[in-house]
């Protein structure tokens, strides 16, 4: 399932790492294949064990430890607001309850039309610009209801640069 | 007084992470005077004991010490890693290092590896932060092609290579030896201490691991000395520190001041309480120290002692804010889900005792609380602490017990009543 493009990002990677460590590329492999095929089936955890020439098993614990890692497909928009102390106190209850109406879907679910999945987090380390949103290499600061139906026009309108 | 004075000097100034920027202002002469005075390793951690720099990342232990522990003449590669895993609420402050000064820090960490003799490292990024990973990774290229990483560094018998490792989210590989294992591709669970790093740690070989803000907190101990960053501070406190102000103030950021400063001119500095509102409590250091009265607050300096003094901790400098508006019941609740989330699942009264306090808190919170749950969760609280392998399950603890000794009357309304005493009461 891995491209050759895929391959070689995975090989830069082995690079950072003694030889015989070749397991501390692991994070980054099960990363890069998500990127390219969205979330990580079995077969591709498998394929990045063998392509890393460690034990699948040592794959699937780290897929199932880590929160960035998607075990079942998500939306094109991953939408992942925070909700821990800080964001807390500047309201990011209501900004998740207006998404939650605005999508019709709720925490943790995917859109119909496969455009927006919803999902709470804990701390983003980014407190002094709260409520924050984490929504793939960006993330909203200072988030408001009306900003929300802003960003959400944006995506549907298809762009994804929404800075 | 000295505002954003040393790891955050250039914040304000555009480009601030380009090397040409950070070069203008001073960038890499700390280096550069290490080889042209011929400074040894020793005269460097001499110079970082004199500072009394303190851990950034919330332990507070001091550098120089740490750094006088890696062994020396040994075989082999020694490592210094850098943790970026910044993930405690309310810490916000190393994103703001690694997006505005990202050679700040990697000339702080090629300092430390000359003078412990590391031969690589790697700086922990979470993966959240993929800005920060694009600033630091195109800062390490312009390093390497100005020849302050790889072989023979500046032309001397010095040699380090320094990597970015994302992580992939998880809270507790901030703690360091579950940074390690991290690392070395394996789920984030902290390791039994002893071994400490410095005898046993990545691959199993000695490591030192600091902080972003302390390593970035290097260049300017060197350039101006120990005894002037010591002086910045206070004794035993030295220094300038970033204090990420957020929660119930108008002007949430990060402000960097002098150790010792007195809270009452930091809340101004954040612009102060809103409008109407008093100062209900404060958690000085971050979701895992312990909450203190307002008033309390107000008699603070912004120190490693004075906070200790007072019954917590400085932490990372993590300060958030609580006015009256809210239930404090309300805000334990959430920070209690966060410590269930995040416990690893290693040591058993971490993974059920996170969960049970969460679970106890959530059904006072909405109106279930029974007579008995302020002394149950104190119990329980109790049985955990010092039970396991690392300092998170403390952490979960410490607000809920904290909480209870300052507001009882809050829990007890709430578990009578089945309703917050203040503030708005959760929509069902």
């Amino acid at each position: 399932m891995l491209s050759d493009q895929a391959l070689a990002a995975i090989a830069a990677e082995r690079r950072k790492y003694p030889a015989d460590q070749a397991r501390s590329a692991l994070l980054a492999a099960l990363r890069i294949a998500q990127e390219e095929h969205g979330w990580l089936p079995t077969e591709l955890i498998e394929e990045v064990a063998q392509v890393l020439e460690i034990p699948s098993i040592q794959a699937f614990e780290v897929a199932t430890f880590y929160t960035m890692y998607d075990l079942k497909p998500v939306g094109k928009h991953k939408l992942c607001v925070c909700g821990s102390v800080s964001c807390f106190l500047n309201g990011s209850d209501d900004i998740l309850a207006h998404l939650q109406k605005r999508l019709g879907i709720g925490i943790g679910e995917t859109t119909a039309d496969g455009l927006f999945t919803l999902q709470e987090v804990e701390c983003l380390g980014a407190c002094k610009d709260a409520p924050v949103l984490h929504l793939g290499d960006q993330y909203l600061e200072r988030l408001t209801p009306e900003g929300i139906d802003a960003l959400i026009e944006q995506l549907r309108g298809g762009s994804s640069d929404v800075r | 007084m000295y505002v954003n004075g040393v790891t955050l000097k250039n914040r304000g100034i555009p480009d601030s992470h380009r090397l040409s920027v950070y070069e203008s202002t001073g960038g890499y002469q700390a280096l550069r005077k290490i080889f042209s005075e011929q400074v040894t390793p020793e005269q460097v951690i001499a110079e970082m004991k004199t500072s009394a720099l303190r851990g950034r990342g919330g332990a507070g232990f001091p550098t120089g010490l740490k750094w006088s522990f890696m062994p020396k003449g040994v075989s082999g590669t020694k490592y210094l890693l850098c943790n970026a895993d910044e993930g405690e609420p309310g810490t916000c402050k190393d994103r703001d290092i690694m997006r505005y000064e990202p050679h700040r820090l990697i000339e702080g960490m090629i300092i430390g590896a000359y003078a412990m003799g590391a031969r690589a490292g790697y700086i922990f990024i979470r993966g959240e932060f993929i800005e920060p990973i694009r600033r630091v990774e195109a800062a390490l290229e312009e390093a390497y092609a100005a020849g302050f990483l790889g072989e023979r560094i500046l032309g001397q018998d010095f040699s380090f290579d320094l990597y970015v490792y994302r992580g992939a989210g998880a809270y507790i590989c901030g703690e360091e030896t579950a940074l390690m294992e991290a690392l070395e591709g394996k789920k984030g669970q902290p390791r039994f201490k002893p071994p400490f790093p410095a005898s046993y740690g990545l691959y199993g070989r000695p490591t030192t691991i600091n902080n972003v803000e302390t390593f970035a907190s290097v260049p300017d101990i060197i350039v101006h000395g120990g005894q002037w960053f010591l002086e910045l501070g206070k004794a035993n406190n030295g220094g300038t520190k970033i204090f990420s102000v957020t929660g119930h103030v108008q002007r949430p950021g990060n402000y960097e001041v002098p150790m010792g400063t007195p809270f009452p001119e930091l809340l101004e500095m954040a612009g102060g309480l809103r409008p109407g509102r008093s100062l209900k409590a404060v958690i000085p250091g971050g979701t895992s120290t312990a909450m203190l009265a307002g008033d309390t607050m107000m008699d603070c300096t912004m120190d490693y002692d004075s906070i200790a003094k007072a019954g917590s901790a400085l932490g990372a400098g993590s300060v958030i804010v609580i006015d009256d508006s809210v239930c404090i019941v309300r805000v334990v609740e959430r920070i209690a889900r966060f410590y269930m989330h995040e416990s690893c699942g290693q040591c058993t009264p971490c993974r059920e005792g996170m969960g049970w306090l969460w679970r106890v808190m959530h059904r006072i919170e909405n109106g279930q609380g029974r007579a008995q749950d302020i002394e149950l969760l104190l119990n329980v609280g109790s049985r955990i602490e010092g039970r396991t392998i690392c300092a998170l399950a403390d952490g979960g603890v410490a607000p809920v017990v904290s909480s209870i000794k300052l507001f009882r009357e809050e829990y007890e309304h709430h578990i009578r009543h089945g309703q917050c005493l203040v503030g708005q009461r959760r929509a069902a």
